[in-house]
């Protein structure tokens, strides 16, 4: 009993883990069919968001409120992320949609940009850019519908780009005077410490759990249920849908599509960027946090089925409780007297590397059988 | 102890220069005969620059401080060492390639390289058949001896066989049984077999050993392991690379796998800067084993991180890679001057033998062109540096591990043309 609920703990560890991460990817290359390769950066980018919004915590004035900065970090990094996803979609991938090899090209170059910019600029201004990026693409939106439809409105958008671009600065700098560690660029890996509330294990029926891994599952579960509830209950959901199954005719029924593409893009890297928080709390934050775990999200994405939420997170919960008994070895402990050839090949998978290749075979041999993942997309869909 | 004359007076000199020009506010303009150009071949860009650049400002510290104490001197006249930085851009073939370009277009007489020993094998072929010298200066896993490479970094038994001994003997985990973690490549798998035939010579016993393959951060299922194997505390040896040992220290700290239950991890590949990365606070009661701490209370250690420090901001540390960086630049300048001559051969027959006062204390170049070396253990303490536990002797190195199955009993002596790379003792 004891070894079977540690078994599952961990698989359901690992799994949330993979969840949360490909749930952003789920919904990108899932509901839109793009195949963003920027999705690990938009990872790190929330990662990267925990580490500021740590720091930031501990100016005196925030300083009582510390042991709540995990908690803001969350949204602070889904807001982050989702809004260089929105500018990603406006600039690039409109403009790509239909040709898969482009956008994969030109999603992989955004990745090194992004990869590099944090490696050379400031963190402190790197946060300010963010901070003008969000004003500006927000702030005309809240205008009164009268200046938005009068003739001057391109010089009202004008000038919130500029009053956007001057807070940006402000902030940057203010930042970058005040917390001296973001004052400079730095190749440097740099280190999100959980508040001590989220540090040590809890104990739950006589088996003793890491806090920040029932934290992770808990913020996976959290994601899943709230986009399962947008995508099946909201207005703009079944638009979301609708779109998936038949753009041309949801147009023509008069829901923006273009609307549709910039909300499913910038939720889906909003996601991203929790999966970044949730990153963050096992590993250090560096440049390449997020390139570790891209392939591992299509891996997941793929076996659940394209398109399909539950596949995903039944394939992330499935991958997690293989990848821990196959390398813990624990069949050996459940079975312990069995047959020598039997027990030495289990051994000889029992390490963290030889899982990894017996899970990717094993998902290769699944997909022979269904090509599609576990779960189709059923029903009528239009193919372009 | 012994230590020439000369030397100590060079570097008498060496420091009052150093502190007359950085009175002077740097700009040396000291009167040369010459310049000689030397090769510095790191990555400076991708994975490896972090640490890597490191040992590029620790050359060029080395350098300026030859410069500033008069230079190089050869046959009475005196060379200005200048330099030229090739970026290896964490690519190996790039290593190779660079070192082409150092050597053939530059023309220069020694190069100062690398990091990884992937970076090293890609390099070798290059010196071997141009015959060109390499210095590197990292701590590897030995099994390799070559009469174009001066490899100034321990050797498996200065650094991981004493401190096997040490935790099998004198820890608080003495006579427990042990659990191997390293990342998936050549040094851990090496360095793991030789600790696994050792631990077997000193009667205890490994309990499991696993490879996280690179660029992965997902600890649990070694964890369960480490459980299952240990329930009660044990020894830890940990050869996990960069930033995985983050999510290897902050995971194991949440499982319950801390000191103060009984787990207590040995490290060969942490030194001050990664804990600064990682955090005292995860590393706290752990150990670490190398040639140079900087908690040395020595003046040449003391001298060694001051003057880091001034030249590159006081927020930086000093570690055993950057001290045999320091170390290798000083030991060519001797052999350049007692071979009097930049030649190769030259050089190479005078190096051997060569002591030089380093930060860690004295060093010795010996036939195998390793160093001998004093080896220290530490605990890591809450401030982020170690406190030295233990002190060896000099060690000499072994190029060819006596524990490990396939080199037993082999050794390797470039001054003597009948033995050479790899002879039966």
């Amino acid at each position: 009993m004891d070894l079977l609920l540690d078994s599952l703990f961990n698989g359901v560890a690992i799994g949330s883990v993979l969840l949360v991460a490909a749930l952003g990817l789920a919904i990108v290359f899932g509901l839109m069919g793009v195949i963003n390769l920027a999705h690990g950066e938009l990872m790190m980018l929330g990662a990267y968001t925990t580490y500021v919004t740590q720091l930031i915590f501990k100016i005196p004035i925030l300083k009582p409120f510390y042991n709540s900065y995990i908690i803001v970090s969350i949204f602070l990094a889904f807001i982050v992320s989702g809004v260089v996803g929105i500018l990603l979609e406006k600039t690039i991938i409109r403009k790509l949609y239909g040709s898969p090899l482009e956008t994969l090209l030109a999603t992989w170059g955004v990745s090194l940009i992004l990869q590099q910019f944090v490696r050379s600029v400031p963190l402190a201004y790197g946060t300010g850019l963010v901070i003008s990026l969000i004003i500006g693409l927000f702030l005309p939106s809240t205008f009164p519908l009268k200046i938005k439809e009068s003739i001057n409105f391109k010089y009202f958008k004008f000038s919130s780009w500029i009053l956007a671009a001057l807070t940006g600065v402000l902030t940057g700098s203010v930042i970058s005077s005040t917390v001296s560690k973001l004052s400079r660029a730095s190749a440097r890996n740099v280190d999100v410490t959980a508040p001590s509330w989220m540090r040590g294990q809890v104990e739950i029926l006589g088996t003793a759990f890491p806090k920040t891994r029932l934290m992770i599952i808990v913020i996976t579960l959290i994601s899943v249920i709230a986009i399962t509830l947008f995508l099946n209950q909201s207005a703009w959901g079944m638009r979301i849908r609708a779109v998936t199954q038949n753009r041309q005719m949801s147009d023509c029924l008069g829901i923006s599509t273009e609307k549709v593409d910039i909300i499913t893009f910038g939720i889906g890297s909003g996601l991203a960027g929790v999966a970044g928080v949730a990153v963050s709390l096992l590993g250090s934050v560096g440049p390449n946090v997020g390139g570790n775990y891209i392939v591992g999200c299509f891996m997941v994405v793929v076996l659940g089925g394209v398109g399909n939420l539950l596949g995903t997170v039944l394939a992330s919960f499935g991958i997690g409780i293989m990848t821990d008994l196959i390398g813990a070895g624990r069949l050996l402990s459940i079975w312990p007297n069995m047959p020598l050839p039997l027990s030495n090949t289990i051994n000889f998978f029992a390490t963290t590397s030889m899982a990894r290749v017996m899970i990717f075979a094993l998902i290769v041999i699944f997909l022979q059988f269904k090509p599609t993942g576990l779960f189709p997309q059923k029903g009528r869909m239009v193919e372009n | 102890m012994r230590i020439s004359r000369r030397i100590l007076a060079g570097l008498a000199t060496a420091s009052l220069a150093v502190t007359a020009t950085s009175c002077g506010g740097g700009g040396t303009s000291g009167s040369f005969d010459d310049t000689v150009t030397v090769g510095i071949l790191h990555s400076l860009s991708g994975t490896m620059a972090i640490s890597e650049s490191t040992l590029v400002d620790t050359e060029k510290m080395a350098i300026e401080e030859i410069n500033a104490a008069g230079g190089v001197t050869v046959g009475g006249k005196s060379y200005k060492i200048e330099y030229i930085v090739e970026d290896g851009a964490s690519d190996w073939p790039t290593f190779a390639e660079k070192s082409k370009k150092l050597i053939d277009q530059d023309g220069v007489p020694v190069v100062f390289g690398g990091w990884t020993s992937a970076s090293r094998k890609a390099m070798l072929p290059v010196y071997e058949s141009k015959d060109a010298f390499l210095y590197y200066p990292i701590q590897y896993e030995a099994q390799e001896c070559s009469n174009n490479i001066f490899y100034t970094g321990a050797t498996p038994n200065q650094q991981s066989e004493p401190a096997t001994d040490f935790m099998y003997k004198r820890s608080p985990a003495a006579g427990g049984d042990f659990f191997l973690v390293g990342s998936d490549y050549v040094f851990p798998r090496t360095s793991n077999t030789i600790t696994k035939a050792q631990v077997k010579q000193l009667g205890g016993k490994v309990v499991g050993e696993d490879y996280l393959p690179l660029g992965n951060t997902e600890v649990a299922p070694i964890i369960s392991k480490i459980k299952k194997a240990l329930p009660e505390g044990g020894i830890i040896i940990n050869t996990l690379n960069g930033d995985q040992n983050v999510a290897f220290f902050k995971q194991i700290q949440d499982a319950g796998i801390t000191p103060s239950s009984g787990y207590y991890v040995m490290n060969y590949s942490i030194a001050e800067e990664e804990i600064s990365t990682i955090g005292p606070e995860f590393l706290e009661g752990h150990y670490g084993a190398w040639n140079y701490m900087m908690s040395i209370d020595t003046p040449a250690s003391k001298k060694f991180a001051k003057s880091f420090k001034e030249r590159w901001g006081a927020d930086r540390v000093v570690a055993d890679p950057q001290e045999s960086a320091y170390n290798m630049v000083y030991l060519w300048k001797q052999a350049v001057e007692d071979a009097g001559t930049f030649d190769d051969n030259a050089v190479r027959e005078a190096l051997v033998g060569q002591k030089f006062d380093a930060p860690q204390g004295p060093v010795e170049v010996m036939p195998n062109h390793h160093l001998s070396q004093t080896v220290r253990i530490g605990e890591i303490n809450a401030e982020g540096g170690f406190t030295i536990l233990e002190e060896t002797g000099v060690v000499l190195p072994q190029a060819w591990n006596q524990k490990h199955p396939s080199s037993k009993g082999f050794a390797c002596d470039w001054t003597d043309p009948s033995k050479g790379e790899k002879y039966k003792l």
